[in-house]
């Protein structure tokens, strides 16, 4: 293990300029990924923000008592995909209204506003196959004498989402498989450059899995190193965007030591196809 | 030691590389391989560490038999056995010391052993006070002495030299074989694959000479040289053949 250690760092000195480029590749390859994964998050945030306000308001008619609306939000309160059911009397309602409207505070003050149930649905419960299917429920009371949830709206916030979370998941295979493409071929660079030392081992009597030890501790360190690189290219244009652009959102710390694992798993899975496909070439190169 | 029991080796692309080649090398001996170029010199070399495997027959070396060793037994062979080339194989950036502690580094000898061994194989081939210089330092003669240091240092039993001399001098090439020669002398056998007529000539020693994949002639078997289609081969196999010494 010592000697694979030495080895590994070894390579490092004796082709600085190769391994430079080989951390360079890894952290521009992450960096790439990194970018598309803020944007993939701060885009999700958004949206989940904006669907906070998905919501179903159920008029009462006027003739109920507001005991019997208060027992209804109780009961609708115990749906399994409702979050929060609130009663907003008349009373509230004009305010509310008032203050949202100020222009048409004349036509307010000679109004009367129906009570209504404001129902709130938990997260991942707000697709417009759920909400439809709560607002059927709801109508079906019989205070109840009309319902709206913005169809239209929660129907296309939902095709927005589906559209980025699609779009999402194809960019970012396509940026870790072109990142595995690329790390890859930097990594059988650095090896086909020891081949020379990889046919010595051999024949001295090196195993392939010792033969291997050293190539994968150089691809897990160049990969570490790659992904710490790209994490402060990421973070730098995370601070860039948030001072002059928009606030944005940065990864949270588990994704952080997730992307630095992650450049660690690339640059060892690199080397270790690039190492086996050597030997493997070193073996048959005399096979004519 | 090393014994090729009717050897066939074929390839895809080139065809038949060894045909029924049948031989053996006993414990300390020394034999020549001789042959024109492409006559299977260095496949026959190359099937006695198992880097290939017969097509046909079997090669039996230090004990292990190319038809029953599995390739995750076949670097404990390797260990057991030393290999030169004419083109050193010497790893470019590391001093003479380093490259000779190399082979049993990655054997796993303990690092205080490793230093003793490689003083020892490098006084042995005559470089004891060059153990510090990078392989561009050193003359073509010695950078083929610290290739055989890295094959001695193993201790091994039989030494497989392809060419050794082919890239050196006279002069260099007649201090390698005498080298080699102590080492056989010591217990070591070895196969030498070599086009330098003039040194099998002086040596006297056992030749075994390949045509076109065929073993033409044998001098342990004490028949006469088969009529040779290359001279230069021939007058390899017949050190009587009155070219001059």
């Amino acid at each position: 293990m010592r000697l694979a250690v030495r080895e590994a760092l070894l390579a490092f000195r004796r082709a600085p300029l190769l391994s430079a480029l080989g951390v360079a590749t890894i952290a521009f390859s992450l960096f790439a990924f990194g970018l598309f994964g803020l944007v993939a998050l701060n885009l999700r945030d958004a949206l989940a923000s904006v669907e906070e306000r998905v919501e179903i308001r159920a008029f009462v008619a006027d003739s109920t008592a507001p005991e019997l609306a208060l027992a209804a939000a109780g009961e609708v309160r115990a749906f399994a995909e409702v979050a929060a059911v609130r009663y907003v009397s008349p009373e509230e309602a004009l305010t509310r209204a008032r203050r949202e409207l100020g222009e048409f505070r004349d036509v307010f003050d000679a109004a009367v506003l129906p009570a209504s149930l404001e129902i709130r649905l938990r997260p991942g419960r707000r697709d417009p196959a759920t909400v439809a299917a709560v607002a059927r429920r709801v109508a079906a009371f019989p205070f109840v004498d009309d319902v709206r949830y913005g169809e239209e709206w929660v129907r296309k916030l939902y095709r927005i989402r589906s559209l980025a979370t699609g779009a999402g998941l194809a960019l970012g295979g396509a940026f870790a498989g072109a990142a595995l493409i690329i790390v890859g071929a930097t990594i059988r660079m650095a090896v086909l450059a020891r081949a020379r030392e990889i046919e010595i081992m051999r024949l001295v009597g090196a195993t392939d899995a010792f033969v291997r030890l050293p190539f994968l501790l150089e691809g897990a360190i160049k990969g570490i190193l790659g992904g710490v690189l790209a994490l402060a290219l990421t973070w730098m244009a995370h601070a860039l965007v948030s001072q002059y652009v928009v606030r944005t959102a940065f990864f949270p710390l588990p994704l952080v030591l997730l992307g630095v694992l992650g450049g660690a798993l690339l640059g060892l899975a690199g080397s270790a196809v690039s190492v086996t496909r050597q030997l493997a070439r070193l073996g048959q190169d005399r096979a004519r | 030691m090393l014994r090729y029991v009717d050897v066939h080796k074929e390839y895809p692309r080139t065809g038949m590389a060894l045909a029924g080649v049948s031989f053996a090398l006993a414990r300390g001996e020394f034999a020549f391989l001789t042959g024109p170029s492409g006559s299977g010199k260095s496949t026959l070399l190359r099937l006695a560490y198992l880097a290939e495997r017969p097509t046909r027959g079997e090669v039996q070396v230090a004990g292990a038999s190319s038809a029953t060793t599995p390739t995750g037994e076949v670097p404990l062979l390797r260990r057991t056995l030393g290999v030169i080339f004419q083109d050193f194989r010497l790893l470019p950036d590391r001093t003479a010391e380093q490259n000779v502690a190399f082979a049993l580094e990655v054997t796993g000898v303990a690092q205080g052993a490793i230093r003793e061994r490689v003083g020892r194989a490098l006084a042995q081939v005559g470089l004891a006070s060059k153990g510090t210089a990078l392989p561009h330092e050193l003359s073509g003669g010695e950078q083929q002495r610290v290739a055989i240091a890295r094959a001695l240092v193993n201790r091994p039993l039989l030494l497989l030299a392809d060419e050794p001399t082919g890239n050196l001098d006279d002069r260099a090439a007649r201090g390698v074989f005498q080298l080699l020669r102590e080492i056989n002398a010591s217990g070591t056998a070895v196969l030498m694959a070599t086009h330098n007529l003039e040194l099998v000539r002086r040596a006297e020693l056992r030749v075994v000479e390949l045509q076109r994949g065929r073993l033409v002639h044998d001098s342990a078997d004490g028949a006469a040289p088969a009529p040779s289609a290359s001279g230069a081969a021939a007058g390899a196999a017949a050190p009587t053949a009155g070219e001059g010494a």
